[in-house]
């Protein structure tokens, strides 16, 4: 966030960066480790917290009635959102992490919704009047860089295991959220001339530029977005493009394991 | 319990406003005395050296005090002083006096920016913990290479070791420069992958410090890496 | 006022607890990286996560005091930690709780080690089911031990009520909704000191004695509980063998900076 890095560190960044390596000792295209708790909460009907490093997580989903959007008036309603509370980092003030925990949502939210993972079409009851509204709700616990896709695999996760309470408003059996193409983001920052991929919050607080791109389970994209002031050129994006298929696939196949 | 008890090597846990002993014996950290009893006021080990009682906490911070040499990090500077990171509940000031350099009113940004790290020295602590701290002195100076470790406070005298012994064993086996800041922050400078090399050492003392012999421990530990002492010039002390 | 039978003639309730149990809890000290002292704690259904920065510069000048660190608690519930999506910001139940949670832990603080600076404890409740600000208390002040702040003695807090007439200890989601009493109470066990105590609902003086003592028992017993979840956490440490400490500051056995 708004912490300064000595620039000893940011040199030993660059430094490393060019013979491949990095502070924790990660590969540059080397994902951190990601541990998920499926099921931790009884309040909700879905939930998953994750590790991703030491970026840790809580997502809770409630599903419930609303009426569908206007423009979308067959469809059932998803609503994403991203809390970064100061729990999660010593900088963290919600004046200043506000604009940060809106973009994060909608990233979230584009690849979910622009995967067509939940089929939202089937969570219509009423066309233009009553509809399942699934609120996904983030809640970082401790702050490390790349919360995109700690909170992107945390919501897949979560999803993947909600149940829509039907019995509770007298609609016959609870049956689980209709799931499908799961869309996997992978976030790179550039660092001087290099590409970084799942950067930690010191690679971040350094990095000139951010790049996040959500891919299918085909391998076609899904969602982008470009972050911080610096600058892209072609050849990081293709780049970052081929990283983000082969990554996104092992990530896929680590939410969908059931142990 | 009473403090009798604990001559052993056992390891005593304590809470705080546990009863450690009576006034018979004398108030260290971690603890404080009231109604003519010692109290723990940290979570910790009870720790008894002769007529002082101590709780060696489960953490802390580092509480700065005169005297103390320390790598600091500058965040701030206005037209007459520095403010300056020394990993401590509170930011401290360096004035434009407390340097080597000759630095005109609002010319501060020239010597030291946000980012810049020093070794100093806390020159003043006063009553609202006001911190002070100095780069006139031999040594002191801005760090131009390197890369900085930071470990927990407690952690300090085992990098140092008895009498400096570890560090000294790593600065040579290591063939680099060394320097290790009261507030738990710790520069080295030499080869990459010397650099490299120590934090791996640091981290295994941190990690190990219980280890008995845990000088010769680490000193096997580098002689099994593959250090490149003998192709350096240099760059020792 | 209810004719739900809350507790049979056998003493047994809903959840099979006698009237002078606790739910299951369990603490853990240390859960969080960033934050200079954690802990989360599970009370029955209940499920907090509090994280501890601080002591630190307060920044807003104006709210520093030169004499002492002020505590800062910010208590909140999260969206889906209730059955019915709660929104996300504080209301003013929050904001009352966070009050009377940072008096009381504000007593147990030595806090004039640190003038001008801020301790700030964020308790955040991930799952709710009575019982919320006893098990916040309890895990808040795990987690300043764990930051290794210093204090008197630490806060242990529990509930005690009345269901049918009775008066039980640490009531359950359904017996807080419909019952007849509720006495949260924060003690510290050290000092003997009541440092939190709230009550609504109808007590004779009486069933209040009767409560509160049964309370303050609770308390006790579960500092044992915060206890037992900081010595797990310090065993995990490396332990330290024989140093050269002799004096009365630790600090003293650092012997500064090696500068060659």
């Amino acid at each position: 966030m708004k912490d300064i890095v000595p620039d000893l560190k940011v040199e030993q960044i660059k430094r490393l960066a060019a013979s491949g390596g990095r502070l924790d000792g990660r590969g540059l295209d080397q994902f951190r480790d990601i541990e998920i708790q499926r099921d931790v909460l009884g309040s909700a009907e879905g939930s998953a917290r994750i590790k991703l490093g030491k970026t840790e997580l809580i997502v809770g989903i409630k599903v419930g009635m609303g009426q569908p959007y206007s423009n979308k008036p067959d469809h059932g309603m998803l609503a994403t959102s991203v809390e970064l509370k100061p729990i999660a980092h010593h900088s963290f003030d919600q004046n200043i992490t506000k604009p940060m925990s809106i973009e994060i949502s909608r990233v979230v939210d584009r690849g979910i919704r622009e995967s067509g993972m939940i089929d939202l079409k089937s969570l219509c009851l009423e066309s233009g009047r009553k509809c399942w509204m699934v609120n996904l709700d983030i809640m970082v616990l401790n702050f490390d860089g790349n919360l995109i896709d700690a909170s992107t695999i945390g919501s897949l996760v979560a999803l993947s295991g909600t149940t829509v309470p039907a019995s509770l408003f007298d609609l016959g059996e609870d049956f689980p959220l209709p799931i499908g193409n799961m869309p996997i983001s992978t976030t790179f920052v550039k660092i001087g001339e290099h590409i970084l991929i799942d950067p930690t919050g010191t690679e971040e607080a350094v990095a000139d530029a951010r790049l996040t791109i959500t891919t299918d389970a085909s391998g076609d994209m899904r969602a982008m977005q470009k972050g911080l002031s610096g600058a892209l050129y072609y050849e990081d994006v293709t780049k970052a493009i081929e990283h983000s298929i082969k990554t996104g696939k092992n990530i896929r196949e680590i939410i969908q394991r059931r142990d | 319990m009473t403090s009798q008890e604990t001559t052993s090597n056992e390891r005593v846990f304590v809470l705080p406003g546990d009863i450690l002993g009576d006034d018979s014996f004398r108030s260290g950290s971690g603890t404080y005395s009231k109604d003519g009893s010692i109290h723990a006021s940290q979570a910790g080990i009870l720790n008894i050296n002769r007529d002082f009682i101590n709780v060696m906490p489960i953490s802390s911070k580092y509480n700065p005090k005169f005297g103390d040499s320390v790598i600091g990090m500058i965040i701030d500077h206005g037209p007459s002083s520095w403010m300056v990171d020394i990993g401590c509940p509170y930011t401290a000031m360096m004035h434009t006096n407390d340097v080597q350099w000759n630095v005109k009113f609002g010319e501060t940004g020239k010597y030291l920016k946000p980012g810049d790290a020093i070794l100093s020295r806390v020159s003043n602590v006063n009553e609202v913990k006001k911190i002070q701290i100095t780069m006139k002195d031999h040594g002191l100076r801005k760090l131009e290479n390197g890369i900085l470790v930071k470990i927990p406070q407690p952690k300090v005298p085992r990098i140092i070791g008895k009498g400096g012994s570890m560090i000294s064993m790593l600065k040579q086996k290591t063939q680099t420069k060394m320097f290790v800041g009261q507030n738990g922050m710790v520069w080295i400078e030499g080869e990459n992958e010397n650099m490299q090399a120590v934090s791996q050492a640091i981290q295994i003392i941190i990690d190990r410090a219980h280890v008995s012999g845990l000088t010769e421990y680490v000193e096997k530990y580098l002689d099994n890496q593959d250090i490149s002492s003998q192709d350096i010039g240099n760059t020792g002390d | 006022m209810d004719d739900i039978q809350l507790i049979d003639k056998k003493g047994k309730r809903k959840d099979s607890r006698g009237p002078e149990d606790l739910r299951p809890i369990k603490i853990e000290a240390g859960v969080l990286d960033n934050a200079d002292g954690s802990a989360y704690i599970e009370w029955g259904k209940n499920k907090i996560i509090v994280g501890v920065y601080g002591p630190r510069e307060m920044h807003q000048k104006h709210l520093q005091r030169p004499d002492k660190a002020i505590v800062q608690v910010s208590y909140s519930m999260a969206s889906f930690s209730v059955d019915e999506r709660k929104k996300p910001g504080q209301g003013r139940r929050e904001h009352e709780i966070s009050k009377i949670i940072a008096e009381a832990l504000e007593r147990s603080i030595i806090s004039d080690q640190y003038p001008r600076t801020s301790i700030d404890v964020y308790i955040e409740v991930l799952e709710a089911s009575a019982g919320t600000r006893c098990a916040g208390v309890t895990a808040a002040s795990v987690a300043i031990a764990d930051a290794g702040i210093p204090m008197i003695g630490m806060v242990a807090s529990c509930a005690a009520g009345k269901i049918n007439g009775q008066v039980v200890l640490d009531l359950d989601k359904l017996e807080d909704n419909i019952g007849d009493a509720d006495l949260p109470v924060g003690y510290i066990p050290k000092t003997e000191e009541v440092v939190l105590l709230q009550m609504d609902g109808h007590f004779t003086p009486e069933e209040f004695d009767k409560a509160f003592v049964l309370a303050r028992g609770a308390c006790i017993q579960i500092q044992e509980l915060q206890k037992e979840a900081l010595v797990k956490k310090y065993s995990q440490e490396p332990e330290e063998n024989g140093t050269d400490d002799n004096g009365e500051n630790k600090d003293d056995m650092a012997e500064g900076g090696v500068l060659q």
